[in-house]
């Protein structure tokens, strides 16, 4: 339980951190501490805030609300632990849903700056979730389905990868990889978004945030942080058999998430980016792949069609 | 390989005789006719119609003619484009008015003299399905000041149009004020990545008109230092172009290599960007022999990194994907529009002023020249150039004996009523520099034409039917100056 809120808390930003540090020691710089996205929340938080003249209300609640319900979608998932903070039967469903509210809303607030570069951002963003949700339901369906597993937390933690059976093996592969995309899509990372881009025609995530300041950007900050450690988390379970000591389970929680930030950061050292019109195409691969595990699913339970 | 052309850059005109302006218009539509393009078209505070018209190999012809007593005739440009913006200017300066020009729109001023921009008179659509989206003057990074505006359709740019004069600084006037011999440091500072370009374009101006010349060794180093500085930009746009698709492994490698290079100028003159390096009459830093020989092992270490870094970038499916195809611009609009510089030799217009107007010192030289017009063209345009530039230099210094500052001529004041064009080929392209002096040896104009002043339009043609998320890209793969525009 403590150590679920502690690594909710603290861990995404070092996973950000960690991508920025790998990104500079491949470009031959030192690179700024690890911890520097922690300080830039820290600093955020002591900021006050700039409102768009033209902003309403919606402008002003929509970044809280987004990290309440990302935070409350990461409470679903064992976060290093056996055990996630909150579960029960068909919990997936509230998981995704209130990741598509958190995203909704940002999405709101940058249309409510009225700002053309923030309606195209928001309409970019948006589009690839159409393509993302269907495909995160039905690798989490069909895993569930073929496990018999009711809720999020038993699903990952009680999923087996028989490392001598290779339907098992090929399904935790497919999903990790599918999962891995998501990772990478849904952080606004290389080579689907540029994070560190100043050009706002070119941004996806970054520009639809470009009017937040203050406490609020902090939040925005940190509840994409921790989507993309609510990924990594899920991956990360692959890694863990049933009924390992908590300890261990700690131990290979922390190293897997850091092997999956220096793999990110290693992506974005070595891939420029993608077109953003030809983006699309490349985010249906999860949807692909997730296609791809739940053949393997039916092939690997019911010995075929 | 093109023959070295017969004639002596820059250029020393007496003023020529006024002709009628339907002569004058004709003259212009004939030499057009015949190949040559407009070097430059502006008024005078004579009430006069300069025109310099330029081929390839031959000394510039120049006509003139008073102003239309009404001030207004019939536009050249739906004839022959190449005028729209020399047009403009001249409209925008002297109130002469082309009649039937498609695009009458201020170049520097806001309108009419007002202060106020919000009254330019911005192309715009009443299409519901199209959404205008506005960026600048005040950009991200450390970008000049510049106003586009783009007609979209959907993530689609149906049109966009590009509004400059933001940091009008009145430098052609403030060149033309008091001892033309001492305007160095203003020359050097027309457009600030350019220094050694528009100064040696106006070195070489200043050197005629007072009639000395320069012993070659002197111009030789010049040469190096141009050829330094278009190495140091081509590398700084490879970096920035592999930064705009988060190429990181190009975007570092390259801004390193840039250091090394302009840290060479540092070396030599004690300003990265060859500040101070030259003056008109000669240098204000030699080259010593043991200087020679540290320039030639740097640039031949890094001419072996950028090699590999170059074929390493252009080997990436990823970075080809977003370079090929993106932001193409026509051979038949680089003619007519007058381009120049990596934008016209990458659509497959052969030109360039090393080897069409070459400056004294200047040997064989063919320009390198690709065809598809798109980012991936003028990268490796770039790319090659600086392989080229670097064998230049290599060459050069192999033969260059020990240079020392004070072979630099002194200059005597300059001669009364001459006309001089002196023409460079910069980084970016053709920069001309036009400057007259009046009977007393004072200055009456200085015309400055970067070659941004032409390609900016080049942009705007690339980026039409692209993706909006692109035009950093294409923007970035022209890397135009916005106060050498400005002026």
């Amino acid at each position: 339980m403590i150590i679920n809120f502690l690594f909710i808390l603290l861990l995404p930003l070092l996973f950000i951190g960690v991508i920025n540090k790998t990104k500079a020691i491949w470009a031959g710089r030192k690179g700024a501490s690890i911890l520097q996205p922690l300080y830039t929340v820290i600093k955020l938080m002591g900021k006050s805030e700039v409102h768009s003249h033209s902003s309403s209300h919606i402008f002003c609640w929509a970044p809280s609300l987004s990290l309440a319900a990302t935070f409350i979608a990461a409470l679903f998932i064992p976060f290093g632990a056996q055990h996630a903070v909150l579960s029960f039967k068909g919990d997936f469903f509230l998981f995704m849903s209130l990741l598509a509210l958190s995203k909704a809303v940002i999405v709101l607030a940058a249309m409510d700056v009225g700002s053309s570069f923030e309606g195209m951002g928001a309409s970019r963003e948006i589009s690839f979730t159409a393509f993302l949700e269907p495909a995160f339901l039905l690798i989490i369906g069909s895993l569930a389905y073929a496990g018999g597993f009711g809720t999020l937390g038993q699903l990952f933690l009680h999923h087996r990868v028989y490392i001598f059976n290779e339907w098992s093996v090929i399904i935790a592969v497919l999903t990790a990889l599918a999962l891995f995309i998501m990772m990478l899509v849904e952080g606004a990372r290389v080579p689907f978004d540029d994070p560190a881009t100043h050009l706002e025609l070119t941004m996806i995530h970054e520009v639809m945030v470009l009017d937040t300041s203050g406490v609020n950007l902090a939040m925005v900050h940190y509840a994409s942080a921790l989507k993309v450690q609510i990924y990594a988390s899920m991956i990360s379970y692959f890694f863990i058999p049933e009924g390992m000591h908590s300890l261990s389970i700690i131990a290979v929680y922390l190293l897997s998430s850091f092997g999956l930030a220096i793999s990110a950061g290693l992506v974005e050292s070595l891939m420029p980016r993608y077109r953003i019109s030809r983006n699309l195409e490349l985010v249906i691969i999860p949807l692909s792949i997730s296609l791809l595990v739940l053949a393997a699913l039916i092939v690997h339970n019911l010995g075929g069609i | 390989m093109k023959e070295k052309a017969q004639i002596v850059n820059p250029f020393l005109y007496v003023l020529p005789d006024l002709m009628e302006l339907t002569d004058f218009l004709n003259g212009i539509r004939n030499l057009c006719l015949a190949g040559y393009s407009p070097l430059c078209f502006f008024g005078t505070a004579r009430q006069e119609l300069l025109c310099g018209m330029a081929l390839a190999g031959k000394e510039p012809i120049l006509l003139r003619c008073l102003f239309p007593q009404d001030m207004q005739y019939q536009s050249l440009s739906m004839e022959f484009p190449a005028f729209h913006l020399f047009e403009r200017e001249l409209w925008e300066e002297f109130g002469v008015t082309p009649l039937g020009h498609p695009w009458l729109k201020p170049v520097r001023f806001p309108i009419g003299g007002q202060q106020s921009m919000e009254q330019y008179p911005f192309f715009s659509s009443e299409s519901s399905a199209l959404h205008e989206v506005g960026v600048g003057p005040v950009h991200a990074g450390v970008i000049e000041p510049g106003h586009f505006r783009f007609i979209c359709h959907g993530e689609r740019i149906e049109h966009l149009e590009i509004q400059l004069g933001y940091q009008h600084r009145g430098i052609m006037n403030l060149l033309s004020q008091g001892d033309i011999r001492q305007k160095m440091p203003l020359a050097e500072c027309i457009a600030g990545d350019t220094a050694i370009g528009h100064g040696l374009a106006y070195c070489s101006a200043i050197e005629t008109l007072c009639n000395v010349s320069v012993p070659t060794a002197l111009q030789t180093v010049r040469l190096i230092a141009l050829e330094l500085e278009r190495i140091a930009m081509h590398l700084a746009d490879l970096s920035a172009l592999a930064g705009d698709i988060a190429y990181l492994s190009g975007q570092n490698f390259f801004a390193a290599l840039r250091t090394t290079i302009i840290n060479s100028s540092l070396a030599i003159c004690g300003s990265r960007f060859g500040k101070r390096w030259l003056k008109p009459g000669g240098i204000n830093y030699g080259l010593s022999k043991e200087q020679n020989s540290l320039l030639r092992s740097t640039l031949e270490e890094a001419g072996r990194q950028i090699e590999r870094c170059t074929r390493a970038m252009f080997a990436d499916a990823g970075v080809l994907n977003r370079f090929d195809s993106t932001g193409s611009v026509s051979k038949k609009a680089a003619l007519e529009l007058n381009f120049s510089g990596v934008t016209a030799k990458a659509s497959g217009l052969a030109i360039d002023a090393r080897c069409d107007f070459p400056l004294s010192a200047y040997t064989e030289f063919s320009p390198l020249c690709l065809d598809s017009g798109d980012v991936f063209a003028r990268a490796s345009i770039r790319a090659k150039e600086i392989e080229q530039s670097l064998d230049m230099i290599a060459h050069m210094l192999s033969t260059l004996p020990p240079v020392s500052a004070k072979d630099s001529v002194s200059l005597p004041p300059p001669m009364p009523d001459k006309l001089c064009i002196a023409i460079t080929e910069g980084w970016r392209g053709r920069i001309v520099h036009v400057v007259k002096t009046d009977s007393e040896s004072g200055t009456e104009f200085y015309r400055v034409i970067d070659p941004s002043l032409h390609n900016w339009f080049a942009l705007a043609l690339a980026v039409r039917n692209e993706g909006i998320s692109d035009f950093p890209l294409c923007n970035k793969s022209f890397d135009l100056s916005y106060c050498g525009t400005d002026l």
